[in-house]
């Protein structure tokens, strides 16, 4: 049986880690609510883009010397996968899941005989994987050292991909990150990125169709610069959801962490009372018995 | 008058969304005036200042280093990385970025860059150097 000493010493303990799980629970929930405006401020961009990439992807579609970023090189043996990650821990099966998404996604692919490469996005998911599959790392980026991650950062990404895309070091690129549904639920996703997954044009909410647009300089040099900012602002948006997700998951995990701590204490707090009562009982028998025996 | 409404977006943020009568734009094949009713667009913008026209009077004036503008006859909006007021510009930061965008430039032309990669860096340049001359000009 523990000793009241080292009972004591424990609850203490226990004590001072809930209070640490509940101040981080209350900075994630702070940082989460920012991560959300932020997501939703870039939310306006992303839609105009879209709109102006589904006329033009419609417009240019299926002509022979369409712009690489938008058919693909037409083979699929290299791919490229962006994966992006949190950049610290204590937030839950967070990074182990998108983690283990890549990781199943780049066995499948490997066993269907094509040649997989990584650029890690993120710290924890780049250790994650590393162990296993180093050799296929091309690059790995982190914004630890951030405040806040900017669209520049995510430019510089796209850059990247583009830079590679033309000196042909891949086929196929697809971003694999946590998709933000919602405060207590992420799923890890794929979503492909070259060849581009050009949005269908629909109707307008406002009803009739999307009006003609006639395009300044040609449709082919628009969307040639269009691309690659479109590049960017997906990747731009993967990484405030995979944010957002990052802090989500880290309020769950910290609040489940003071609940548990909770309990711990008050179990260990039963425990201290009945074996300080048991030392009572046990010093009083000692005395009656040590009486009657006089 | 008529109005139409004016939005700029950038990528973080949006920035303004509000009617005006009248909006000069930095096309890139030339400068672009848009009136409300104007014929839907796509237009890719070079660096330049986009004004902005209200009650018969220039409003405000605003710096874009490049992106694209969506015209319909209600609404036209621009997706420009920063908009920066013509009167909050510095000189010095034209300045830097002129010099930081020719050594990129010389570089590419030094090592024989693809032609599209050369374009794009003539046209940091550029952008640049109407940076510079709406700084001068405010």
């Amino acid at each position: 049986m523990p000793s009241l000493k080292s009972l004591r010493n424990r609850i203490n303990s226990v004590k001072s880690t809930r209070k640490i799980t509940q101040a981080m629970k209350m900075v994630a929930a702070a940082k989460l609510r920012r991560a959300q405006q932020r997501a939703e401020a870039a939310r306006p961009y992303a839609e105009r883009m879209e709109r102006m990439l589904a006329s033009l992807g419609a417009a240019v579609a299926g002509q022979p010397d369409a712009p690489r970023l938008l058919v693909g090189t037409g083979g699929d043996a290299v791919q490229l996968l962006v994966v992006i990650s949190g950049d610290r821990g204590l937030a839950g099966p967070f990074n182990t899941n998108i983690g283990r998404f890549a990781r199943n996604r780049i066995r499948e692919l490997e066993g269907q005989g094509k040649t997989v490469k990584i650029l890690a996005v993120g710290r924890k998911g780049a250790t994650f994987l590393k162990r296993e599959f180093g050799s296929r790392f091309v690059a790995e980026i982190s914004f630890a050292g951030k405040k806040n991650v900017g669209f520049e950062d995510a430019a510089e990404v796209a850059a990247k991909i583009t830079g590679m895309l033309e000196d042909g070091e891949f086929d196929v690129c697809a971003l694999l990150y946590n998709r933000f549904k919602n405060v207590i639920s992420q799923t890890p996703s794929e979503q492909q990125l070259i060849p581009a997954a050009v949005p269908e044009a629909e109707d307008d909410a406002a009803g009739g169709p999307q009006p003609q647009y006639e395009y300044e300089p040609t449709e082919e040099e628009i969307l040639a610069a269009l691309l690659p900012q479109n590049l960017a602002v997906q990747i731009y948006r993967a990484i405030l959801e995979t944010n957002a997700g990052f802090y989500g998951s880290q309020m769950t995990a910290m609040d489940n962490a003071t609940r548990n701590a909770g309990e711990m204490i008050n179990k260990l707090t039963l425990n201290y009372n009945r074996t300080r009562q048991a030392n009572i009982t046990k010093e009083l028998i000692e005395i009656i018995s040590g009486a009657e025996a006089v | 008058m008529a109005t139409f409404q004016l939005e700029f977006v950038s990528p973080e943020k949006l920035l303004l969304s509000r009617p005006v009568e009248m909006a000069l734009l930095p096309a890139a094949d030339g400068q672009m005036g848009v009136l409300p009713g104007h014929a839907p667009m796509i237009v890719a913008l070079r660096g330049g200042v986009i004004s902005v026209r209200e009650g018969g009077v220039e409003t405000e004036s605003l710096f874009v280093p490049g992106g694209f503008a969506e015209i319909t006859p209600t609404r036209v909006t621009v997706l420009a990385d920063e908009a920066t007021p013509v009167a909050q510009l510095s000189r010095n930061e034209a300045e830097q970025r002129i010099t930081a965008a020719e050594k990129v430039l010389a570089e590419l032309n030094a090592e024989g860059a693809t032609p599209e990669k050369r374009e794009a860096a003539m046209a940091r340049v550029l952008a640049a150097r109407a940076m510079l001359a709406a700084a001068q000009s405010a």
